[in-house]
């Protein structure tokens, strides 16, 4: 067992460090800390010692192992269903819902990211053993791994990064104001307010933004409900928002405008300032799940032709 | 779960009579604009539904 001591502890480590790596308590409080971060974490590591075992089990003649390798691995898929499930049970208890499509996509990032350790755990393994069994002072092996182990992760890293409302859309202050009780945001109508010291409160504390898709595909990813949710609720997480259970009227809202695809935004935050609204707003990660290329089809590359 | 009337009209407060015609809703009315507002806001208090004007003096509150 000697043998392998450093050549399984190496990519072990290089995979724990991964899922650090890839470990971020925010403002979004997600993965929750400490039960949160401890059972993510403990994840991870059993991830790590997954690839990292595989080639020395492989190399020993352990099939039986690497089978059982295979069945270990299938446990990570419940990791998205763990955490949809638990989202999903807080969802009612939040005053702006996360929409099931950001929790959904929150899930798979999970899930992804065990994988991540697996993989970078697996090639810091294979560099071991692969340099491990030429003639090379074994300093420069241990070394080696490591530094495919770096490598793998900030590939993977890179490949797992999202967009977000930024690189898609642009995002401009909107006026808001009254038609008789129809709340509009730079022309387009978002809602009826009946009541007037709510017209009121909205005329003084409200504020709106115009959300404005770069091409028809970004037009089409921010139509879906589900983006446009992930984005007001990760807005009211970092402005805070003056809504209560019993107060609807101040329920933040996204409602598209027909004609150009655009999406304008009513909110009353907390904390008055247009610069942090849109800031907050173009940081949205753009959801996996919502995402619309409809440029790619033949279809919709033709629409585009014929506009031109 | 949480059951309960959604997406409903749940009561009506309107200063006209003749403009509501069955009372399938509990109606409510007032005699001037600021008593009809004032019961509206009562209403969604205790409703927690949302109060939406129709423009003909007539207030609904609905719960989304």
């Amino acid at each position: 067992m000697k043998e392998y001591t450093l050549t399984i502890l190496i990519p072990l480590m290089m995979g724990i460090i991964a899922r650090l790596y890839m470990m971020r308590i925010d403002f979004r409080q997600y993965p929750s800390y400490p039960q949160g971060l401890v059972s993510h974490l403990t994840l991870g590591v059993i991830a790590a010692a997954l690839g990292s075992v595989a080639i020395p089990a492989l190399i020993k003649k352990e099939y039986a192992a690497v089978t059982f390798l295979a069945l270990a691995a299938q446990q990570f898929r419940d990791v998205r269903n763990m955490e949809r499930q638990s989202l999903d049970n807080i969802e009612p208890t939040e005053l702006v819902p996360r929409g099931t499509a950001y929790i959904e996509d929150i899930a798979k990032a999970f899930e992804a990211r065990n994988y991540m350790v697996i993989i970078t755990a697996l090639f810091s393994s294979i560099t071991i053993h692969s340099l491990g069994s030429m003639n090379i002072p074994k300093l420069v092996v241990y070394g080696g791994s490591i530094l495919v182990g770096f490598i793998c992760l900030f590939l993977l890293k890179g490949l797992l990064g999202r967009q977000n409302i930024a690189e898609i859309a642009d995002v401009i202050p909107a006026e808001i104001d009254f038609d008789g009780p129809l709340l509009k945001a730079n022309g387009t109508v978002l809602m009826n307010v009946g009541l007037k010291q709510s017209r009121q409160l909205y005329l003084d504390k409200g504020m709106g933004v115009e959300i404005i898709p770069k091409d028809p595909n970004a037009s089409a990813t921010l139509a879906t409900i589900g983006q446009r949710q992930a984005i007001i609720h990760n807005v009211s997480a970092q402005l805070g928002i003056r809504l209560d259970i019993g107060e609807p009227d101040f329920t933040p809202m996204a409602r598209r405008n027909l004609d150009n695809g655009n999406i304008v935004m009513s909110i009353v935050p907390m904390e008055r300032d247009m610069g942090l609204l849109i800031e907050a707003v173009k940081r949205t990660p753009v959801l996996e799940t919502t995402k619309r290329k409809p440029l790619q089809s033949k279809v919709g590359s033709k629409t585009v032709k014929r506009e031109e | 779960m949480d059951f309960g009337i959604k997406d409903n009209v749940i009561a009506v407060i309107t200063r006209d009579e003749k403009a509501v015609s069955v009372a399938t809703v509990p109606t409510f009315y007032a005699k001037t604009e600021q008593q009809q507002e004032a019961i509206a806001f009562y209403l969604s208090k205790v409703t927690t539904g949302m109060v939406h004007d129709l423009g003909n003096g007539c207030y609904v509150v609905v719960k989304h």
